[in-house]
């Protein structure tokens, strides 16, 4: 065998192997998307979306009071940790580059992204909900900003930094303070990346159970306020698929559907996001 | 002692066998009664820059060796050598845009305008205002072609908006693009070709109004007609500002400038009137660089 035969040979062996993982992996992606909508779609209706959740042995019920306050908690965790995580990505990536702090920050950082978001659920409760005295969509609001924060931070400081110098030179060399290179020069050229970030963060606290078990628990009614124990769909969908009624699992085949369609639409629009601008 | 400090030394002993190029030789003769410049060009009696004993250092590399020079007003200086000879790292002192960095530090003296730029607690972004620079890569701001121009004007100074479109109109005149963009001032920067971006970026240095434009290797990223069209403005510019331009290109040099500085290894070799230096080099090094022998 001649060494351009062999060099096929190994070709068509790599680009094989290779596409059989890819299918291996779609497989079960579009397998968990496939039972996901056999189970769930025929439950997607208007009662879902008005009803709230049944009590035991109810007949019609929805998901209202879950979404609205899924809803709410992912927006409390979104306005707390993306402003914190985008200064300091900023300051990470910009004013601190340089800085001996920044080191340990960024390890930290590191450290808290891999964190079981259950640990961060049980942290919260200890330093929220004891003191408070009961459970509270407050204080599952901080568990998910907890989980935003570090995610936002890396994708900052990494979007940030891929910002070439060249660019900084350019608008220090017109005679600007750093506070404007980096917020009207450098965030700029980043801000896709920076918004992407943002929501794939949301995307990742949409479904977290965990951290919401021990901070705004659950709440069969509907309710807006934040100092109450509050429903959410993931901890829905976790007692209704271990509950003993059939309506409760069909809802929260439903639920699951609901997220994962919320998870999917936000990784699509990131990617609409970062798509090179013509 | 290497040859380096045999050149810039004020006594006149005979090269040492260094580097491997005869240098010292070659100067000798220039070097009587120096002051520290090199080659003398005695018409330069009010300097916009001068460079007085002035060392450079990246962390722990010496990349700048005792280099002295002045650099007349509203006239254009180039500065040539070969890759690594420091001729860039000489121009970002000018506006101590090296500054960014930490571990790169100048010792020594640049006077602008007599004042010494290198103190601490000069003010960088007011010297930066002054003393603008051009880079070798285009690097438009990610906003509109007005914005680009814009953007400087607007750190130091409020316009009406009548008289920002007015300066942005003149910046764009002046840097031979505003025939090209006057249709699309609200369209990204990033959408012009290379040429036109680096014309974005004269421009906008220009609206800023500066004292002294620095242009490191402008054109080298660009083809022949966009570069002809660099040069030309070069030319045309030099009645308002005074210019220092760093250049691979030697025909370049030889075309825009007035005077004409070559380096090597972090050292000033030669100084001079571009036509004396081209025509008749005092430096057996310079000669043998611009005619190609190396380099």
């Amino acid at each position: 065998m001649n060494i351009y035969t062999r060099r096929k040979v190994v070709n068509v062996f790599n680009l094989g192997a290779s596409v059989c993982t890819t299918l291996f992996g779609l497989f079960f992606l579009f397998w968990l998307l496939w039972v996901l909508f056999a189970q769930g779609f025929t439950h997607l209706n208007w009662d879902l979306f008005t009803l709230d959740m049944p009590g035991p042995g109810a007949e019609a019920g929805g998901l209202r009071n879950a979404i609205v306050g899924s809803l709410m908690l992912t927006a409390v965790g979104v306005l707390i940790g993306a402003p914190l995580g985008v200064l300091a990505g900023i300051y990470l990536a910009e004013f601190g580059r340089y800085a001996w702090i920044s080191h340990p920050v960024r390890f930290i950082n590191d450290v808290l992204l891999s964190a079981p978001s259950i640990v961060i659920g049980v942290f919260v409760y200890e330093v929220m909900v004891v003191p408070m005295g009961n459970f509270s969509g407050w204080s599952g609001g901080v568990a998910l900003a907890i989980i935003v924060i570090p995610v936002v931070v890396r994708t900052t400081e990494d979007m940030m930094r891929l910002v070439p110098d060249t660019l900084r030179e350019a608008a220090a060399a017109l005679g600007a303070p750093q506070w404007r290179v980096v917020t009207s020069v450098v965030l700029r050229a980043a801000l896709s990346g920076v918004m992407t970030g943002i929501l794939l963060a949301i995307a990742r606290i949409a479904g977290e159970t965990a951290p919401l078990l021990f901070t705004a628990l659950n709440n069969q009614f509907f309710t807006l306020n934040m100092d109450k124990p509050m429903a959410n769909l993931p901890v829905t969908i976790f007692n209704f698929a271990m509950g003993p009624y059939d309506n409760w699992h069909d809802l929260a085949w439903a639920g699951s559907l609901l997220i994962t369609l919320t998870v999917l639409t936000l990784n699509i629009l990131t990617r609409i996001f970062l798509r090179p601008k013509q | 002692m290497t040859a380096s400090e045999s050149i810039n030394s004020t006594s006149s002993e005979r090269a040492t066998p260094g580097i491997g190029i005869n240098v010292t030789q070659a100067l000798a003769g220039e070097h009587k009664g120096s002051t520290g410049q090199v080659a003398g060009v005695e018409d330069i009696t009010d300097p916009k820059i001068a460079i007085k004993g002035l060392d450079f250092y990246y962390g722990r590399f010496h990349a700048l060796h005792d280099i002295s020079l002045r650099i007349p007003k509203q006239q254009v200086t180039a500065f040539i050598g070969p890759s690594g000879c420091g001729k860039s790292t000489l121009l970002r002192t000018f506006n101590r845009i090296y500054d960014l960095y930490p571990g790169q530090r100048a010792t020594g003296e640049i006077l602008l305008d007599g004042r010494n730029i290198l103190e601490r607690g000069e003010d960088l972004n007011l010297l930066r205002a002054k003393v603008g620079m051009v880079f070798q890569k285009p690097t438009p701001f990610p906003m509109s072609i007005y914005d680009n121009i814009a953007y400087g004007v607007r750190l130091y100074e409020r316009l009406s908006k009548g008289d920002m479109d007015a300066r942005v109109e003149w910046a764009l005149r002046k840097s031979a693009l505003w025939d090209e963009v006057k249709d699309i001032l609200r369209q990204s920067g990033k959408a012009l070709s290379g040429g036109q971006q680096q014309r974005l970026c004269i421009a906008r240095a220009v609206a800023v109004k500066p004292e002294v434009l620095l242009l490191d290797e402008p054109a080298s990223a660009l083809d022949p007609i966009s570069t002809l069209k660099i040069e030309e403005l070069v030319a045309e510019l030099k009645d308002s500002y005074t210019i220092a331009i760093v250049t691979h290109n030697m025909q370049q040099a030889a075309r825009v400038s007035d005077y004409t500085a070559f380096m090597y290894l972090g050292k000033l070799i030669e100084f001079n009137a571009t036509e004396t230096l081209f025509t008749n080099p005092a430096s057996k090094q310079t000669e043998d660089y611009i005619t190609g022998r190396f380099g």
